[in-house]
């Protein structure tokens, strides 16, 4: 018991102390510049728009630090050694508020110890409450990022109808440079950039799907135990490949190849097809599914086995009949919580597939899909008032909601059969 | 050679349908099984009794290869079904079991419809040429099974929603409907209340009509009750083999008498 009231001490000081040191370095920086450059002599920043005033400040910083380019003005170099004092002032009150503050829990916490008082609840309380507030960061940061997501693409819904992106059969995410230009006026219509991941994702799943599915029958029922034990830590390795090296496997290997056996035969193949990006991203998604299927026939229980093997059924027959069906709801939230990464995986499709959005569902065209569309809007500079860069995070909110649906699918299709024995 | 032509004449007499030979079983380092030597008379009911650990479920999944499963297991000695060496090479395991079915502790009816768990056997080894074929099968099973008239309206429910006792009695109809010609019941009513172990140990009266029956059970009121002959195992060796009233009322074997008698186990 004695060491629940010394575990609550503990618990009652450290929790606040730290959450009030972790406030005070995140507002620390924000309050000094402030202070700083309100201390600036009047007009000198007179006729400055934003971004001016943050490369004053910028340069005050680095005067401070001792990295002084040319001859800085006097008024700067005075705010740099003011901006140096407050920091150190800051640190001290710190220091001097932290200790003030634990001497007060401190005495708060030892006017608590008594016989009657219940320490470990006191205990309980807070840790569960810790726990609590662990559990729910990444929720509030989901709904953080669907809120910042919903802001955009609604910006971007101002300045391009809903039904144009919804409907629209072509995407050329172009905007006129000048006011005057008459060309480029921009077409955003998302299915030919959903065709394509679709395209891809099919292809990838046509690779995966059955390539992961027989691997993990294998494994599970037919396998020697000294090939599985080599086989699996393998597959998971497979799966700790950073995708980016799926990428140049595919733009390197698989695409080059793919084009000379299709112009062999008198095909006409784009470079970086489809197939290519596609099957690569299979091979990725292997393990994905070989490890959830995996896990579903494993999860059946060794009596449906006896009982298949002790009625006469081969291995092979019991795997179809009784094993396979058993496990195929956990298969199938396998199969559909792939689908879902298929079509968000960015890297190997940034690589290895195309940038024009094509009609087409050709697997051996070039194609792109949501997520490259997504990365090249948004890449180098670009200013966030324009339907061009709104256009990335519309597309980031349909992925969103699609990967969303697919994994909520998923999920029920699990829970629902999962109790389909026992 | 006197002693020889007697053992010749009891298989005669009783129509012996298994006869095991020095039989020994090895689980990894553990010797499960201790040279058992035994006859298992056709149409007759055989119980195995003996505490915990002692060896007579893995023996009786010898009876049916079903040890094969695992790996580290090895049997040897000889087991003879009808004067067949079912350990012999050329015998299919999946055949044999076919022949010999087999009724596990717990409850096990496949997540499929009632029908479709009888039908499972038949289908698998093609007893059935049609529908209407197999239609038969499945209600002669169900009725073997005494469950025929508590599930005939809904047949295509899952086995699965029935109660405990009822999905023993089906898994025993299951074992039935691919027509073995013995039957392995490794502890059938463990998981079961008292009235569906009656109906259970009822079932099994019947079924030796036209079945030799091996029961493994911790209930020595079940052998009593169920069966004609009784073993007694103990630490993997086979003490004491008899006529199931002579071992419950005149034990020859002290460490039966103490196992009875509720001393040792």
């Amino acid at each position: 018991m004695t060491s629940y009231h010394g575990m609550f001490s503990a618990l009652l000081i450290l929790v606040p102390v730290l959450t009030f040191i972790l406030l005070w370095i995140a507002l620390q920086g924000p309050v000094v510049d402030r202070i700083t450059m309100a201390g600036l002599p009047e007009g000198v920043l007179d006729g400055l728009d934003s971004g001016g005033v943050q490369l004053v400040l910028a340069e005050i910083k680095s005067v401070s630090r001792g990295q002084i380019f040319g001859t800085p003005e006097d008024w700067k170099i005075a705010a740099a050694g003011r901006y140096v004092i407050l920091h150190d002032r800051a640190d001290w009150w710190l220091f001097a508020a932290v200790t003030i503050l634990s001497l007060a829990l401190l005495a708060f916490a030892r006017s608590r110890v008594a016989a009657d008082f219940r320490a470990r609840q006191g205990v309980e309380g807070i840790v569960s409450g810790l726990m609590i507030f662990c559990s729910t960061v990444a929720i509030f940061t989901t709904i953080g990022i669907i809120a910042s997501l919903s802001y955009e693409t609604w910006r971007f819904f101002e300045r391009v109808p809903v039904a144009e992106f919804l409907f629209g059969l072509n995407w050329e995410p172009q905007i006129p440079l000048r006011e005057d230009q008459i060309a480029a006026k921009g077409a955003f219509g998302w299915l030919p950039v959903i065709l394509g991941t679709i395209v891809i994702t099919v292809v990838a799943l046509v690779v995966a799907v059955p390539v992961g599915l027989f691997s993990a029958i294998y494994l599970n029922e037919f396998a020697p135990k000294r090939l599985r034990s080599i086989v699996k830590p393998v597959l998971e390795i497979l799966a700790g490949v950073p995708t980016v090296v799926y990428g140049f496997f595919a733009i390197l290997v698989v695409a080059p190849a793919i084009r000379s056996f299709g112009q062999s035969i008198g095909l006409d193949v784009a470079p970086n097809t489809a197939l290519a990006a596609g099957g690569v991203m299979g091979i990725m998604l292997i393990p994905f599914i070989s490890s959830f299927a995996d896990d579903a026939l494993s999860a059946v229980p060794q009596a449906m086995r006896d009982g298949a093997l002790g009625l006469g059924s081969t291995r092979g027959e019991m795997m179809t009949t009784v094993l396979f069906p058993a496990a195929l709801p956990g298969i199938v939230g396998g199969v559909l919580l792939a689908v879902s990464r298929a079509i968000g995986e960015t890297m190997i499709v940034v690589m290895a597939a195309g940038l024009i959005a094509k009609m087409t569902i050709n697997p051996l065209d070039s194609v792109t899909t949501v997520t490259v569309q997504i990365v090249t809007l948004l890449i180098g500079d670009t200013s966030f008032d324009n339907p061009k860069t709104l256009a990335a995070f519309a597309l980031g909110m349909m992925l969103f909601l699609v990967t969303l649906m697919i994994n909520i699918l998923a999920l029920r299709i699990v829970r629902k059969y999962r109790e389909a024995y026992d | 050679m006197n002693n020889m032509r007697k053992i010749e004449r009891d298989v005669k007499m009783t129509d012996t349908k298994i006869t095991a030979r020095s039989v020994n079983v090895h689980y990894g380092d553990t010797h499960a099984i201790k040279d058992v030597d035994v006859n298992i008379a056709d149409k007759t009911v055989t119980a195995f009794i003996g505490p915990s650990g002692c060896g007579k479920s893995t023996f009786l999944r010898c009876l049916n290869r079903m040890n094969d499963t695992i790996d580290i297991c090895r049997v040897t000695g000889e087991i003879k079904i009808d004067d067949k060496d079912i350990n012999h090479k050329s015998v299919d395991p999946v055949q044999l079991r076919a022949q010999v079915g087999m009724v596990f502790q717990k409850p096990n009816p496949f997540p499929k419809s009632i029908y479709d768990n009888i039908a499972y056997g038949p289908r698998i080894h093609g007893l059935s040429k049609s529908k209407s074929e197999l239609d038969e099968i499945v209600e002669r099973a169900l009725r073997r099974g005494a469950i025929w008239d508590e599930v005939k309206d809904r047949l295509d429910q899952p086995g699965t929603g029935l109660s405990g006792g009822q999905q023993q009695r089906l898994c025993i109809a299951r074992a039935v409907a691919t027509e073995p010609e013995v039957l392995l019941m490794d502890e059938p009513c463990s998981a079961l209340d008292p009235i569906a172990t009656a109906q259970v140990e009822e079932l099994i009266d019947e079924l030796r009509q036209d079945y030799s029956v091996v029961i493994v059970t911790h209930s020595m009121q079940q052998a009593a009750r169920v069966s004609q002959k009784t073993a007694f195992f103990h630490l993997g060796n086979l003490v004491e083999f008899n006529d199931t009233g002579e071992i419950f009322t005149n034990p020859s074997d002290p460490r039966t008498e103490s196992y009875i008698t509720g001393r040792i186990g």
